[in-house]
């Protein structure tokens, strides 16, 4: 089974409830597919022992070979190809490796080199298998890290998945393939206008959700009601307090402080089974 | 003509809270809302909508099934697994390159736009704004971004604008890039976690890397007092100026559901370190 845990606005605290769950439940892989910024393993501490390479192809002009016809940067859709004089300019962050220039190149100038772009990180604790994607600071696409963590994905695992903030590709990218999604959300103007962005990318991509309100108590109840009349089940929430505030800053999760607490993440997987069993 | 970016790394920082007390002391500023995935500072600003431009972001192939021989050309060239076997198009997968019209042979499929989205042109009691909004699970959120940015720039230079103040998106990606790019200077709001410390760090480097000055804000400083002394002498050691530090306070979330701005809505503690802050970017600014 894979839950995914997303939220329209940052912060509200999907990390918090991806890894409060994974940690109070069984058979475990946890994947990070916030590449941008992964904090989850802050929380798990696993020592990274294995990591891989994310590279992306991009061309590479064969200069005997082009005559700077330049019907590849006619063809190029993203702008990634400016053919001068005689001069071919390559802009590597914005290829996309369609493989369209290749095709429209008459004199077969086109080669393919790797780019290096990012890294997929795995890890091993004493519960949880875990695998991260880090995007390299300064590139710009982190699809195609998500792609290559989604391929670790193993479904005879409870397989959990920290989604990226927003409702673009990405958050796609990462949600696309779960059985049941969390969205996590907080009881403010803010949180709850985000909500409503994040429950139509996952009623768009047709996958049974819930919601979670973190920090309760600080806001209104706009987002309970919102939820009553939209039909959302709340399957948690989980009060303000300075103590999990404080835990968090701390990077310890807070079912490993707290019985109870484990005991409330483990029937909030129940209830999530139920539905997906369905 | 300065911009002044607000960004995070990690989100729900506070960007959108310190943007909004900022307009209010602004005195001839515009504004840009370049979160385009799930902008949130028109619920404080309350624009009011001038234009509406629609937003076509990359295109996407559509096949006519009549003309198709099913000869799965362009099954076999894309690159984004975005054609099922049955020669259909997977809407949230396809890139719009165009290389499957291209390998066509019977001219079955077209590019066409597809609506990603709009941007707005508004007033607002602080002055003019520039927001849009990424349809949900569409591409190009930087394109909208630089759509938006482009916009912002027009409406300085119209109304004689000495400023524009840019409320920024989460992540270090592509559309944090397109929000930063040719700024004169960016505001990180962090906080005393470690999640905002490691994201502060690969933020920083994105800045660092355009070659952007930054000057850091820990928001809800004394909620973790050892973690905030690490932020400082992480700056320090950085050489990345600490322009405000503001504490933990219920008023950022109360003056949000009264729609307001913590310098309309509250003249306490914080008000007084925002106004501080303020003058220290401004500053930063002028230098």
């Amino acid at each position: 089974m894979i839950i995914s845990v997303a939220s329209g606005k940052g912060g509200t605290g999907k990390t918090t409830v991806a890894t409060n769950l994974a940690l109070s439940i069984k058979n475990i892989q946890f994947i990070d597919c916030d590449v941008e910024e992964p904090n989850a393993n802050i929380f798990f501490k696993a020592e990274i022992n294995n990591s891989e390479n994310v590279s992306v192809k991009i061309p590479e002009i064969d200069k005997e070979k082009c005559d700077y016809c330049g019907k590849c940067s006619e063809f190029c859709a993203y702008n990634a190809l400016a053919v001068v004089t005689s001069n071919v300019l390559i802009f590597p962050e914005l290829c996309h490796s369609c493989g369209g220039c290749e095709l429209v190149c008459p004199n077969d100038a086109i080669n393919w080199k790797e780019r290096l772009i990012g890294k997929v990180e795995h890890g091993r604790t004493k519960r949880i298998d875990f695998y991260q994607g880090l995007l390299n600071v300064g590139e710009m696409q982190a699809i195609p890290v998500i792609k290559n963590l989604k391929k670790k994905v193993d479904k005879s695992k409870n397989v959990i998945i920290d989604v990226p903030p927003g409702t673009s590709c990405p958050v796609i990218e990462s949600i696309s393939g779960s059985d049941y999604c969390i969205l996590v959300t907080e009881p403010t103007p803010f949180g709850l206008h985000d909500l409503k962005l994040a429950v139509e990318v996952v009623r768009h991509l047709n996958i049974p959700f819930g919601v979670v309100i973190n920090r309760d108590g600080i806001g209104n109840n706009k987002v309970e009601l919102y939820c009553q009349n939209e039909n959302i089940p709340i399957i948690l929430k989980i009060p303000e307090r300075k103590k999990i505030a404080y835990l968090y800053s701390k990077g310890i999760a807070i079912v490993s402080e707290s019985l109870e607490w484990h005991e409330m993440f483990g029937l909030v997987f129940n209830q999530i089974q139920e539905v997906v069993n369905k | 003509m300065k911009q002044l970016t607000i960004i995070s790394g990690k989100g729900g920082t506070g960007k959108t809270s310190i943007t909004a007390a900022f307009a209010s002391l602004a005195e001839n500023a515009v504004f840009a809302d370049c979160d385009v995935d799930a902008a949130d500072l028109h619920l404080i600003f309350k624009p009011n909508i001038k234009k509406t431009m629609d937003f076509h972001g990359l295109k996407i192939a559509s096949v006519n099934k009549e003309m198709c021989t099913e000869c799965k050309k362009c099954y076999e060239h894309c690159r984004f697994d975005a054609i099922d076997g049955d020669i259909n198009i997977i809407k949230e997968s396809c890139e719009g390159c165009g290389v499957c019209e291209h390998v066509c042979p019977v001219n079955a499929i077209t590019m066409i736009n597809r609506d990603s989205g709009v941007s707005y042109i508004s007033e607002t009691r602080f002055g003019p704004m520039a927001h849009a909004m990424l349809k949900t699970a569409e591409e190009a959120s930087g394109k909208l971004v630089t759509v938006v940015r482009n916009n912002v720039k027009t409406l300085a230079e119209e109304k004689k604008k000495d400023m524009i103040l840019i409320d920024g998106p989460p992540g270090i990606g592509c559309p944090v890039i397109a929000s930063i790019s040719g700024v004169d200077l960016v505001l990180i709001v962090t906080e005393p976690t470690l999640s905002a410390i490691h994201d502060l760090e690969r933020i920083l480097g994105v800045a660092y890397h355009f070659k952007i000055p930054a000057v850091v804000c820990i928001n809800k400083f004394d909620i973790n007092l050892d973690n905030t002394k690490k932020i400082e002498q992480y700056c320090k050691s950085n050489n990345i100026n600490i322009v405000g530090k503001l504490p933990y306070d219920n008023i950022v979330t109360d003056a949000m559901i009264h729609e307001k701005t913590v310098v309309e809505y509250s003249k306490g503690d914080f008000y007084n370190e925002i106004i501080k802050m303020w003058d220290k970017v401004n500053g930063r600014l002028k230098e």
